[in-house]
């Protein structure tokens, strides 16, 4: 029961202190803008190296929507903590470590099905996307799907800020690497072989996949094993960022670098 | 002359302090590697010159990129150091204070052309070769210098705000889109074009590219990068006028 408070109260709380200086202006500006923008870039990329269509790119970006809030926002799960000089009695409680940051990812992912439905719907709008009615449902189990193994990614970022203060640099160079080898804007056959291997392991890649076989008209029996994938991509990632910050955790304590990381 | 030791002096400090700085530093270094990586799968085919081009490009993106990152939310960090009261009431005009931060934050966007420019030599064997090199070394400046005035246009506009940061950021992706630097302006609608033209990147990338291929009229595009810097350095001042009377009336500085 104390664990299913931490997650579920701790979690909402965090989640509001995490973003208690949003407003409705400036979470447009900083996530809902920019998502569209981004995604209209690739877009027009894509027309002009002419090596997939614009649904290929509205697709996997649309999906990508989810990373930034996921990555940043479970960073921030930690820095947050430090900023307000919490992180030493977060250490200290006894509360349950998975019911702690799983509490703090619950919010994270519905942040990331809000921001990617959003940028779907209006970049379907804006460059013509249509999606088959009988492709709505398994679309959105897609997003939730991508949007818990981009927050379980963003576990493992949250982890590495315990070690290190620039978790903004972090969420970044994971969101990039997401950008360029996750199979959204490159298609995996352009990539070399060994790092369209690797993009297997990499959230989102399975999903954009699922995602723009809807689109173009597949069942949801089709593309089952393309979402079980992505699922599976969470739960690994999602063990490792658990695990991470408790090894971490530990090493803080005993080098007592908690607050000089 | 005392605006000009100012500005020097200003210029130098905030370029050693954000070249210290990891994420001012990320910033720059890893648009040109990211999106000539981008360019190098996407244009795989193409001839190097077009790589080349690309890797100039993400340099624009990365001068860009810190701009919008750091420099509308330059005075937010003044603000958030405690020093911008002090700064706005030294003798020196405010203006002459602020425009060496914004030159200097698109400054340190001279790593993001050299490291996309060694990049492109060292991973994919691209000769650097320029057609002209004095039109080169001079638009190098022009770009960033007129960069740095249009922070400096969006820090006075900004000042009041201290969702500054989050205003700049919005501009990163559009800016990078309409200006012609990754995207040939031929794939997007053309109402964006008239649009582009009020951005000094789209001169400054034009100016780039006319010097490294001989193409285009580079000289007239550095012309339009000064031409530009100059009608933002005056909007500017003119804003941070207006903006920090208010603020002064309202005695709001501090809690924007």
């Amino acid at each position: 029961m104390t664990n299913l408070r931490v997650l579920t109260i701790g979690g909402l709380i965090s989640y509001r202190a995490l973003f208690g200086w949003l407003n409705p202006a400036s979470y447009t500006l900083t996530i809902l803008i920019p998502s569209l923008t981004q995604l209209a870039f690739f877009v027009f990329l894509g027309r002009a190296a002419h090596v997939a269509d614009d649904a290929f790119f509205v697709a996997g970006n649309a999906l990508v929507a989810a990373a930034a809030p996921s990555l940043f926002g479970m960073a921030q799960a930690v820095a947050g903590e430090r900023y307000t000089n919490t992180l030493a009695l977060i250490v200290v409680s006894p509360a349950s470590r998975p019911a702690l940051f799983l509490g703090r990812a619950l919010p994270a992912i519905a942040n990331g099905v809000v921001v990617s439905i959003w940028t779907f719907v209006i970049a379907g709008l804006l460059f013509g996307i249509t999606i088959p009615a009988h492709a709505v449902a398994p679309l959105a189990l897609t997003i939730l799907v991508t949007a818990f193994s981009c927050v379980g990614l963003g576990l493992f970022n949250a982890s590495l800020g315990l070690r290190w203060r620039e978790t903004g640099v972090l969420g970044n160079i994971l969101l990039y690497v997401l950008l360029l080898f996750a199979g959204v804007n490159v298609p995996l056959d352009r990539l070399p072989s060994w790092l369209s291997t690797a993009a297997q392991g990499l959230p989102i890649t399975h999903g954009a996949e699922a995602s723009r076989q809807l689109v173009a008209g597949a069942s949801f029996s089709h593309v089952a094993p393309l979402i079980a994938a992505e699922a599976l991509v969470g739960v690994v990632y999602t063990a490792i960022g658990l695990t991470a910050i408790g090894l971490f955790e530990v090493e803080a304590r005993r080098g007592a670098t908690l607050e000089v990381a | 002359m005392p605006f000009a030791r100012v500005f020097a002096v200003g210029l130098a400090l905030h370029f050693k302090m954000l070249s210290r700085s990891p994420f001012d530093l990320f910033v720059v270094i890893a648009s040109p590697l990211i999106f000539a990586t981008l360019a190098y799968f996407l244009f795989e085919g193409e001839s190097s010159s077009s790589l080349l081009v690309a890797a100039l490009a993400s340099g624009v993106m990365g001068i860009w990129s810190s701009t919008t990152a750091s420099g509308a939310g330059a005075l937010q960090t003044q603000r958030r150091l405690g020093v911008l009261e002090l700064l706005v009431g030294t003798p020196t005009p405010f203006w002459a204070v602020v425009l060496p931060i914004t030159v200097a934050i698109s400054g340190i966007g001279i790593y993001s052309l050299a490291v996309g420019l060694a990049y492109v030599r060292l991973f994919y064997g691209v000769p650097i070769v320029v057609d002209s090199w004095p039109a080169f070394a001079a638009a190098v400046p022009a770009t960033i210098v007129s960069i740095g005035c249009l922070g400096f246009l969006f820090a006075s506009a900004l000042v009041r705000y201290r969702s500054a940061f989050q205003i700049g950021n919005v501009f990163e992706w559009p800016v990078w889109m309409i200006c012609g630097l990754l995207i040939p302006v031929s794939v997007l609608p053309g109402w964006l074009q008239p649009i582009s033209w009020l951005f000094a990147p789209t001169w400054g990338m034009s100016a780039l590219r006319g010097a490294t291929l001989g193409t285009g009229r580079p000289w007239l595009d550095i012309a339009a990068c000064a031409a530009l810097a100059g009608a933002y350095l005056l909007a500017g001042i003119v804003f941070l006028r207006f903006f920090l009377h208010r603020a002064r009336v309202d005695a709001t500085l501090a809690l924007s």
